[in-house]
């Protein structure tokens, strides 16, 4: 029997000679800079062991030394498709440690940008799972509609991507007039746009081929690795921070959570299309009870936390992203804040899924995952 | 993967497939020949050539510039908040003493080469002496010119 | 001694010259058997040139169209720099691929290494040469012409698996070993479609396939039997789309999962040509089907006398060429719209979908004749 090497655990005799291969730190159908090491009987894949750590930055010790509001703006910068979002979950966590209210405008403004946020980070979703089947035309469509909702963000908070946006107690700048223009038009160009790529995509029999059945997560896995968000739901788990949690307004907002039962590929794939209907849903009640006046931030305060720990938890695109932030002196530098990616376990659960798939249908299942390593590696 | 069918079954899903396949198929190519016959749904934009037109939006995040009146006069005071609150150190506020004793800017050095453009100076000064200008054509070939003064007198103080 | 059963003027305007030319020969040279061989080697070098025309020349403005079209689809512009609407951008990029380093990695098989690229490039001009392109204008019209098209093919089929293989790098034999069993597999559905389309026109003969299509757009084979036509022209459309290694079927090359396949270890010139090999044999697969199944050179005339007229003033080359890219942009709308199946997947539908169809295609054709006539 030949030597393992490290990490590989899985032991059998077999008479085929199995041999590794690296899916290395670059690769073409990239999801960040993430190492696979495959162990493969043929074409046919025996165990997987993921290594990354190769886009480790040390926000989390960066932050020791940072100020809350500084470590708002590096938070950008760990899934940077929905850097919205990011900011929103470090900012609930300091504003149960500053215990400041937020004013009504300010939050139907988070609700819009963090919808904003899904969408785009949805969109990149379906731009690479095409692109990673083959299909390069999706890559293009997918990000086509992204560059509205960047221009939207740039015209509301300064930066396409690294926003900056959210502060404790509401946000940074008011939204300017056009804005709600702006997010009408897109919403209505969207429909369109989504009624042309679902057709591309969603009954062609190839693409059915290549992702029923295939990665199949089932409900207890799910669970046992941690996995949330679009991976959970489309196992069957009736799990939504916004429903089990409710933050900011949700809990006033008509919308509906889809679940889908199989846990195979294509289930991901229609998960995160059926969220980006309801994402529009909701920017379109949000669109009809905006209010026009109104302070978005509440009495700006200096950033300065008591003593204590404090948890915020909150639905990004990708699932349940999480700020633990620990004061040990009442100040405006953190003792520790640790982010909980919702990623890191949908990597851990991608050997599961994998095992006895080809390296087809390893990329597949990756793009369905839509895992975004530097969350992982912060 | 492989589940186990009757033969009646495997053809039934045969027949299927032989009609929704090619169905799906022609829907996937009407979107294309959607796309390629709407010229007018190009998005790309000719870059250099229509740079006379092109306006960032005014909360754009460009470069750190200070602001000055006509006669290059500067709000800064020296105070030091925006070289605290800058996460990476790209701000250095030297000051001065000027002829009456006061403590005035000297040189306000930007290092423009590490900043994040996340805008946090520019919320920290409390006299609204910087700004982030919507410059973004701001490559260059010289990295010494990343190093850079921005203020041309004295500060008020 | 040679009579060439196709007349050109100047394959004619040579063999009429040529023994007036070695009249200023001396005496013992002159010979009516020199004569013939001589004129007929003019004749020989100018067909070469005008089939090295016609791909070579083709090639620039398929990659130009390729990368048109693509944009197009993908709501952009494509190249606009170079040149008019970036006309030249081909040219720029083939002068940079010709002057890169041309090195074979270390324990490859030099000799194989090098001969892989030209090898696949005989198979696409050996086919252009068989192909009419006007009622006069075909430079070998062989009575055998489809099988011999079926046979070439195979030296497609043979360069890849030797360029894979003598690589020395375990994925270039992976994607050449799959490439290898897909172009094997659609060759038969290939042959299955030719041989239908020989069934309909009675003969092999290239030439006659094309002239029994004349007359209005009703007599083309792809609308003379009624369904079974249009049916045939998709499946030869799928069968030729795998056999060039074209998405959605480009499992060898367009590897995400991998690397490059069977041309990862090469660069330059012999990049060059098998990316060369691959536009030629586009061209050459939809002048087969423009021969086979759309008419060929004969103008779409519809039945009315008056627009007939003028229809058939334009030169049937013309019309070939047009249909030829016509086909050509449907192949390039294919291969931006499709995702790609997996391999096994790709032999299933292979096995268990196309070859049914293609036999049972065959017997309705057969049945159509005898019932029909």
């Amino acid at each position: 029997m030949s030597t393992l090497p490290p990490g590989f655990r899985i032991q059998r005799e077999t008479n085929t000679e199995e041999f590794f291969i690296n899916m290395g730190p670059q690769h073409p159908s990239t999801h960040g800079a993430l190492r696979l090491a495959l162990r493969m009987d043929g074409e046919t894949i025996v165990e997987l062991v993921p290594h990354f750590g190769y886009i480790h930055r040390g926000m989390e010790k960066q932050a020791e030394s940072m100020s809350y509001l500084q470590y708002i703006a590096l938070s950008d910068r760990q899934d940077y498709l929905t850097a919205i979002q990011n900011n929103l979950g470090v900012v609930i966590a300091l504003e149960k440690g500053m215990n400041v209210g937020v004013p009504e405008k300010a939050e139907y403004i988070r609700v819009m940008l963090q919808e904003l946020g899904r969408i785009a980070s949805h969109l990149v979703f379906y731009g690479c799972f095409g692109g990673d089947l083959g299909g390069q035309t999706c890559l293009l469509f997918g990000f086509k509609e992204r560059e509205m909702i960047h221009d939207i963000l740039e015209e509301v908070t300064g930066s396409r991507l690294t926003t900056n946006f959210f502060r404790p107690g509401g946000s940074r700048y008011d939204v300017p007039d056009t804005f709600i223009p702006r997010v009408k038009a897109f919403l209505d160009h969207l429909e369109g746009a989504m009624r042309d790529y679902e057709r591309f995509l969603s009954k062609n029999i190839i693409v059915l081929e290549r992702s029923v059945g295939i990665g199949i997560l089932s409900k207890e896995d799910a669970i046992a690795y941690g996995c949330s968000g679009p991976v959970l739901r489309a196992s069957g788990v009736n799990f939504d921070v916004r429903r089990a949690n409710p933050y900011s307004i949700y809990s006033q907002l008509d919308f509906d959570v889809p679940v889908f039962q199989n846990g195979d590929c294509y289930d991901r794939y229609k998960i995160r299309i059926a969220e980006i209907h309801e994402s529009m849903k909701i920017l379109r009640q949000c669109i009809d009870k905006f209010p026009k006046e109104g302070p978005w931030r509440s009495k700006e305060k200096p950033v300065r936390l008591p003593v204590g720990r404090y948890y915020s938890e909150i639905e990004t695109a990708k699932g349940l992203y999480a700020t633990y932030v620990v004061a040990a002196t009442t100040g405006e530098k953190p003792y520790r804040i640790h982010t909980r990616g919702p990623s890191f376990p949908h990597i851990a659960a991608l050997n599961k899924m994998v095992q006895g798939h080809k390296i087809s249908d390893l990329v597949t299942i990756m793009a369905t995952l839509d895992p975004v390593i530097p969350e992982i590696d912060r | 993967m492989q589940e186990n069918l009757t033969l009646i079954q495997y053809f039934k899903r045969y027949l299927k497939r032989c009609i929704t396949g090619p169905w799906s198929l022609i829907c996937g190519l009407s979107v294309s020949l959607k796309y390629f016959l709407s010229p007018w749904k190009i998005v790309t934009e000719q870059y250099p050539e229509n740079r006379k037109t092109l306006k960032m939006h005014e909360r754009y995040r460009g470069r750190l510039e200070m602001v000055e009146d006509e006669q290059g006069n500067n709000r800064c005071t020296a105070c030091g908040m925006c070289e605290r609150a800058c996460p990476n150190a790209s701000i250095n506020v030297l000051s001065t003493k000027n002829i009456a004793g006061k403590k005035v800017l000297g040189r306000y050095v930007y290092h423009f080469a590490s900043c994040t453009q996340c805008g946090l100076c520019v919320e920290a000064c409390p006299f609204g002496a910087i700004v982030m200008s919507p410059a973004f054509e701001v490559a260059t070939t010289d990295p010494s010119s990343l190093e850079m003064i921005l203020n041309k007198k004295e500060g008020q103080g | 001694m040679y009579v060439p059963s196709v007349t050109h003027p100047i394959g004619d305007f040579v063999r009429e010259w040529v023994p007036k030319l070695s009249a200023y020969l001396p005496e013992q040279l002159q010979s009516q058997t020199l004569d013939t061989i001589v004129a007929f080697l003019v004749n020989a070098v100018i067909c070469v040139v005008a089939v090295c025309a016609v791909n070579i020349g083709s090639a620039p403005i398929l990659i130009y169209m390729e990368r048109k079209v693509c944009a197009h689809v993908q709501c952009r512009l494509g190249p606009m720099r170079l040149g008019w609407h970036g006309t030249i951008q081909t040219i720029a990029d083939v002068i940079k691929m010709l002057f890169k380093e041309v090195y074979a990695p270390s324990g490859a098989d030099k000799l194989m290494f090098y001969l892989a690229p030209l090898i696949v490039l005989i198979a696409p001009f050996m086919v252009a040469a068989l192909i009419p392109f006007d009622k006069n204008l075909v430079v070998s019209d062989v009575s055998m012409g489809i099988p011999l098209i079926i046979a070439v093919n195979g030296f497609g089929v043979l360069g890849i698996l030797l360029g894979g293989w003598s690589s020395n790098n375990k994925y270039s034999l992976l994607g050449a070993l799959r490439s290898g069993a897909q172009m094997i597999s659609y060759e038969i559905s290939f042959a299955m479609i030719l041989l239908f389309v020989v069934m309909i026109s009675g003969s092999t003969n290239l030439m006659t396939i094309t002239q029994s299509q004349a007359g209005t757009i009703a007599d083309w084979f792809i609308f003379k039997i009624p369904v079974l036509g249009f049916i045939g022209f998709i499946l030869f459309f799928i069968s030729s789309t795998a056999e060039m290694n074209r998405a959605p079927f480009d499992i060898a090359e367009a590897e995400q999962e991998l690397t490059g396949g069977y041309h990862t270890e090469y660069n330059g010139t012999p990049f060059a040509m098998f990316y060369l090999a691959e536009y030629i044999a586009l061209v050459t697969n939809s002048a087969l089907a423009t021969t086979c199944f759309l008419g060929g050179f004969h103008a779409p005339c519809i039945g009315v006398a008056l627009v007939d007229n003028y229809l058939t003033m334009v030169p049937g080359v013309v019309w070939f060429f047009a249909k030829v890219f016509f086909m050509i942009w449907c192949y390039m709308m294919v291969r931006w719209t499709f995702v790609r199946p997996r391999v096994d997947q790709l032999m299933d539908f292979e096995w268990k979908f196309l070859l049914p169809v293609n036999l049972l295609l065959l017997g309705a054709g057969a049945a159509y004749i005898v019932i029909c006539g």
